[in-house]
């Protein structure tokens, strides 16, 4: 597609990568068919070749964001469908980052709303403030009736007391920094990347996740000082405080490279792993031993499920008689190419597996979005459960904790893939799964 | 660079009369008027023509549609209609002063009725979407426009798309049996039915493939029929494109129909190959996708036979797909051939011509010396069974020079096309891209008689003018 951007402006790390995402499409409209807002919205202002072209016309244009913009962009849902279905290999995340950043650099937002970014973007990733904004939420749950949905501000509102789980799960120390040694011999050495927001919604997955790979012989590092690997942030275009939280998770891992050495970094929130493996992209301009240091993590990422296909898994329990519908996490499938290995470990477990009719769609949690677009994401999650639950399954396996937190609370029980992994492997059973169901 | 007619003046000083009159039909969530909201608009699949529109109206219903249309036919507003917008010919591109009006919010299929062998969808169904709604029960619509799985029902009638199956299954025209439309005077016309063969004059010949110049689609009854009971592609490769199309009229001649013949050359193996993963030979010069379809023995009795003329025209190699999984990469591959050329160059254009099979190999060296003539590489992806060719002419959009040469190079392409007893498009429309290579296919007599049919229906041309017919008389 043709670019008009001036030499000057080309000279701009920034402006020359988008300038070459944007030289590869060829405005095909192949990916309005896939985008779940273009589904939904009916035009192409929401369909990621409208974005791509809104975003073209703001970057060359080199002026603030404008509010007609900033709306459409604001809908993408970074799910990634569109990079799937793309036939020119059109990098749509590097340029919906680009202008996430620039709308966040040149655009001023209403108050309500800067208010609530700048909330979302200071807690969630901090595992003790979240958890006391939860317990907050909890106990303002009772008063949700009392806010008026008049206003975005007062939807939004609705849907994080919605989304805020009545009870949180006792906190969790397999989660804290320190190192799980591997049972019998060792076969290697990993770390994991516990998360940020995960640990307090659900810290069953991380220690699934260890318990599991520990008996299959694994050392599990967690290095200290790493928190959140940028991710949240980064998808609201708060470059700064992005790239200090993925700066600090290199340094953290790059010890433990140098140190005792590592196989890979393991991830289990793939909305993370997609980041993760773009740190290579990320740091292209820092300094190169730190760029280095960036494309060495960013190489050694891996989903757990792909590490599992990698070392073997094999289970120890006879197979359970029931069905998983297993739900696709949008980072997984389009992110990071991810779409066999979590269905093959399931069905190797022992379980059935199904899958819905539109397995491309996003469930519409996608980071924040399920708050800053409730009602898109209400849709979405309605539209996803309903077709999921077409299949007739006993529950819902998906490996994001934002997927799952998106499908919970609808009387069908949703875990991370890895607690059946473990249970079928010699774990406890997941306290979602009753004992009558088995 | 393409003309575009003059904007009405007295248009242009009513926009927000006009903006404000479609708000009344469609509310604000259904109309766009800001400058960077209508920029998006402003094209389709074919780039190198851009105008954004006056406003555009995204209508919900047919009766919203109707509504919209006589509002827009009162205040003798110009009228585009756009599906998926993904038209290779610029059929959709806009006018500064006219309104677009996007199908894509009536996307619901209506009507599926197995007995009878028929669905009834609104027109902004993607082609894809019937066959999806109905795969499961083993049934499918047959004809499938390498963007079916973007593009919408209601531009393929307008455009009487074709796609690798129509070789048996014929194209868009062949497998419709009735359309609601609505006239620019805003009337609601059912014509055709839910069978075959409509009583009276044959309206759904007329309007199929009248590229939205002549009624808007709101509904299409499309005829369905049961998958067969299996299929297998032949990956054929040849050491030059002319031994290749040499092949392909060998296979037609002998009088045998595949259900797809589809030819891929070099550049275009390369870049699909990248995209799909398909595993074509990339040692070829040419290749040939061959599948046939019905009971394993019928699929074996008709790949041997076909496999047996491949060998006449000493192959590099033969392979025939093994799984379901291997022929859907080969499938995919072939779809996605046009976005999958961006992957080697910023920008294309995508010619659509169609010539007797058996020109196959002269057309070929010629493209060839026209490609070296005007210095830019072309990928040649097409419906090789009948005849139509879809060249690739890869520019850069960026450099202008690059750009008027291509577009020179695709009209000779054309010319030769008509010149060697073929026709200036198989299934992607005149639109604007072919509007004045026109008289190299008719007459004026020939022209007038059409720009009469026009019309009769649209007295006042303001339904998708400009295109189709050279702009002097419009």
């Amino acid at each position: 597609m043709q670019t008009n951007f001036s030499v000057e402006q080309l000279r701009d790390s920034d402006n020359a990568a988008s300038n070459s995402v944007l030289r590869t499409c060829v405005h095909c409209g192949f990916c309005t068919a896939t985008c779940p807002t273009f589904v939904l919205l009916g035009d192409e202002l929401d369909s990621p070749r409208g974005r791509i072209y809104l975003i073209k016309e703001m970057l060359e244009s080199g002026k603030p964001a404008t509010e007609e913009v900033v709306r459409h962009v604001d809908r993408c849902l970074s799910c990634l469908s569109c990079m799937t279905t793309c036939p020119s290999g059109v990098n749509y995340m590097h340029l919906v980052d680009h202008a996430r950043r620039y709308i966040e650099e040149t655009y001023k937002r209403p108050w309500p709303e800067r208010l609530m970014r700048g909330a979302l973007g200071r807690v969630l990733p901090h595992p003790r403030l979240f958890r006391l904004a939860l317990r907050g939420a909890a106990l303002a749950r009772p008063a949700a009736g009392l806010i008026p949905t008049g206003t975005m501000t007062g939807k939004r509102l609705q849907a994080m007391l919605s989304l805020a789980p009545a009870k949180l799960p006792p906190q969790s120390a397999a989660q804290k920094p320190q190192i799980h040694r591997a049972e019998g011999a060792r076969r290697g050495r990993v770390a994991l990347l516990t998360g940020c927001a995960q640990t307090v919604l659900a810290p069953s997955i991380n220690e699934a996740t260890i318990r599991l790979l520990t008996r299959l012989g694994i050392e599990v590092v967690i290095p200290a000082a790493i928190g959140c690997c940028g991710a949240l942030t980064h998808h609201m275009g708060q470059h700064d405080p992005a790239m200090a939280a993925a700066r600090a998770a290199i340094t953290g891992w790059t010890r433990e490279i140098e140190g005792e050495g590592l196989d890979a970094i393991l991830i289990n929130t793939s909305g993370c792993g997609t980041t993760v493996k773009d740190y290579g992209f990320m740091f292209r301009d820092a300094p190169p031993a730190e760029a280095a240091q960036a494309k060495r993590v960013a190489a050694l990422a891996a989903d757990i499920s792909e590490y599992l296909v990698r070392i073997g898994y094999q289970p120890q329990r006879p197979a359970p008689d029931l069905t998983v519908a297993y739900h696709s996490a949008c980072s997984l499938q389009h992110g990071q190419k991810i779409t066999s290995a979590p269905k093959d470990l399931l069905k190797t477990a022992g379980f059935s597996v199904v899958e819905p009719r539109d397995p491309h769609l996003c469930c519409g949690s996608a980071g924040t979005y399920n708050i800053m677009q409730p009602e898109i994401a209400g849709q979405l999650r309605s539209r996803k459960l309903a077709t999921l639950k077409d299949r007739r399954p006993d529950l819902i396996a998906a490996g994001n904790i934002g997927c799952i937190t998106q499908l919970s609370g609808d009387g069908m029980p949703v875990l991370h893939t890895v607690e059946l992994l473990d249970w079928m492997a010699g774990g406890p059973r997941p306290d979602a799964i009753g004992q009558s169901d088995v | 660079m393409i003309r575009l007619p003059e904007p009405k003046a007295a248009t242009l000083a009513k926009r927000d009369a006009i903006i404000a009159g479609l708000r009344r039909i469609l509310r604000d969530s259904g109309v766009i008027a800001e400058a960077a909201r209508l920029k998006p608009y402003e094209m389709d699949g074919l780039t190198a023509f851009r105008q954004p529109p006056l406003a555009v109206a995204l209508p919900e219903t047919t009766e919203q549609l109707a509504a919209v249309l006589r509002f827009l036919n009162q205040e003798g507003v110009r009228v585009i209609p756009r599906g998926a917008g993904t038209s290779l010919s610029g059929g959709a591109l806009p006018l500064a002063d006219g309104v677009v009006i996007g199908m894509m919010r009536m996307n619901r299929i209506l009507e599926i009725d197995y007995d009878d062998r028929f669905a009834v969808v609104q027109a902004g169904v993607t082609n894809l979407g019937i066959t999806a709604a109905m795969q499961s029960d083993g049934f499918f619509y047959a004809p499938d426009p390498s963007s079916q799985l973007a593009c919408m029902i209601g531009g393929n009638v307008a455009m009487n798309s074709g796609g690798a199956h129509c070789l048996k299954y014929g194209v868009t025209a062949n497998n419709l049996l009735g359309l609601k439309i609505v006239t620019i005077e805003g009337e609601i016309l059912d014509i055709g039915g839910m069978h075959l063969d409509a009583a009276g004059y044959d309206w759904l010949g007329l309007l199929t493939g009248s590229e939205g110049q002549l009624a808007m689609v709101s509904e299409v009854t499309v005829r369905i029929l049961r998958a067969a009971e299996g299929q297998r592609a032949m990956l054929a490769a040849f050491r030059s494109n002319e031994i290749a199309g040499a092949c392909v009229d060998r296979i037609i001649g002998s009088g045998i129909i595949p259900v797809a013949l589809e030819f891929m050359d070099r550049p275009a193996i390369h870049a699909c190959e990248d995209f799909a993963h398909a595993g074509y030979p990339l040692d070829a010069e040419a290749l040939l996708i061959i599948e046939v379809e019905g009971s394993v023995a019928e699929q074996d009795e008709l790949l041997g036979r076909i496999r047996a003329m491949c060998d006449e025209f000493d192959p590099i190699s033969c392979r025939v797909s093994q799984s379901a999984e291997e022929s859907a990469a080969i499938w995919k591959g072939r779809k996605g051939a046009f976005g999958a050329v961006g992957r080697i160059s910023p920008d294309y254009l995508c010619m659509d011509g169609t010539i007797p099979t058996g020109q196959l190999p002269l057309v070929l060296r010629r493209i060839g010396e026209m490609s070296d003539h005007y210095r830019l590489k072309v990928a040649n992806i097409f419906h090789a069974g009948d005849g139509n060719l879809h060249p690739l002419i890869m520019f850069d959009a960026n450099d202008a020079d690059s750009f008027h040469r291509a577009e020179a190079f695709g009209a000779d392409i054309l010319c030769l096309c008509v010149e060697v007893g073929g026709c200036l498009t198989g299934e992607h429309g005149v639109g604007v891209e072919k509007r004045d290579l026109m008289h190299r296919q008719f007459t004026e007599i020939e022209l007038d008689q059409q720009r009469a049919i026009k019309s009769a229906f649209d007295p006042d041309w303001l339904l998708n003018p400009a295109k189709v017919f050279p702009l002097v008389a419009a």
